[in-house]
């Protein structure tokens, strides 16, 4: 039947998507699990916390604009953030700004919109990821 | 094979570490091992339905039905082509040029591009699996107006300047 073909290939699809991540998924546990080690948890607590305010958020924005890690790492690796005392909060903001602005992909986003609309994109999307990260901190 | 290197150096390093007693090794391995199991207890499952979605729901569908329309129903029919794909925001781009051509307005590209680098389905599934359902639906019930708006000022800003979108 086709259907039942149809299914057999997302399957298999579904499962060669995730061994093609599979050796970067196990490299970034592992570098996880070093760095979780090397700093205390307190240490983590303080900048990233409930009570890191500004500062925590400051420096998730600052980190989510910059990097370029897919999705399928940055939410395992938020999940591990969590557990480890970072707040709803300073997640939020690590996440949208991950997801809404690219500093890195700059360039490339100005080959298509030129420079000036490129960053002002970025510049918004900055500014809106901040304040999701706000919101979510007053819900959660 | 290459890529697998410093895993492997990490697991030696690990195992090296049970075998001489040494406490960093096994506390740094313990760590590895509570993100491990929790990863390969759903983490293929996740990708199973990613793999699923993608062969029941094609995209072409969705992109038969956006075009010059620019109401509400244009707007939601990107929203969901955009929800349909995977991929990191620079894959967007050259889609957003297709939509252009096509004759979608600049507001609606720009909430393509907000829908896209936040609403994406396979994205969602995996924030739902690592951080939960709850925090999950707040994020994209708070995102959504927030890119709409987003979007909106940069129509705003754009509208009387002779905007083109480039394919490089």
């Amino acid at each position: 039947m086709a259907d039942c073909q149809k299914t057999w290939l997302g399957i298999k699809k579904g499962l060669k998507m995730f061994l093609s991540l599979l050796p970067a998924l196990l490299n970034i546990l592992a570098l996880v699990s070093i760095v979780l080690y090397l700093l205390p948890k307190e240490t983590l607590i303080k900048w990233l916390g409930h009570d890191s305010g500004w500062l925590g958020m400051a420096v998730a924005a600052m980190l989510g604009s910059i990097s370029l890690i897919p999705g399928f790492i940055a939410f395992p690796l938020g999940g591990i953030l969590l557990k480890n005392g970072v707040s709803y909060q300073v997640l939020a903001v690590f996440i949208t700004t991950l997801m809404m602005v690219g500093i890195l992909t700059l360039p490339l986003e100005a080959k298509y919109f030129g420079m000036r609309v490129a960053l002002l994109r970025n510049a918004l999307s900055f500014i809106g990821a901040v304040l999701i990260g706000l919101l979510i901190g007053i819900c959660l | 094979m290459k890529k697998y290197i410093f895993f492997i150096g990490f697991i030696l390093f690990v195992v090296c570490s049970y075998f001489f007693q040494l406490s960093v090794g096994k506390e740094i391995g313990y760590n590895f091992t509570i993100f491990f199991t929790e990863m390969i207890t759903f983490l293929p499952m996740m990708f199973i339905l990613i793999g699923l979605f993608d062969v029941w729901f094609p995209k072409e569908k969705v992109v038969k039905h956006i075009g010059k329309d620019t109401g509400i129903k244009g707007t939601l029919w990107v929203i969901l082509l955009a929800m349909l794909q995977a991929g990191p925001l620079y894959g967007a781009f050259p889609v957003a040029y297709l939509l252009w051509k096509k004759g979608s307005s600049i507001r609606n590209i720009f909430i393509y591009l907000g829908a896209f680098s936040t609403l994406k389905i396979p994205m969602l599934a995996f924030e739902i699996g690592f951080l939960g359902l709850k925090f999950s639906l707040l994020r994209s019930l708070i995102t959504l107006p927030v890119f709409i708006l987003i979007a909106a000022l940069m129509e705003a800003d754009l509208k009387n300047k002779q905007f083109e979108l480039q394919q490089p």
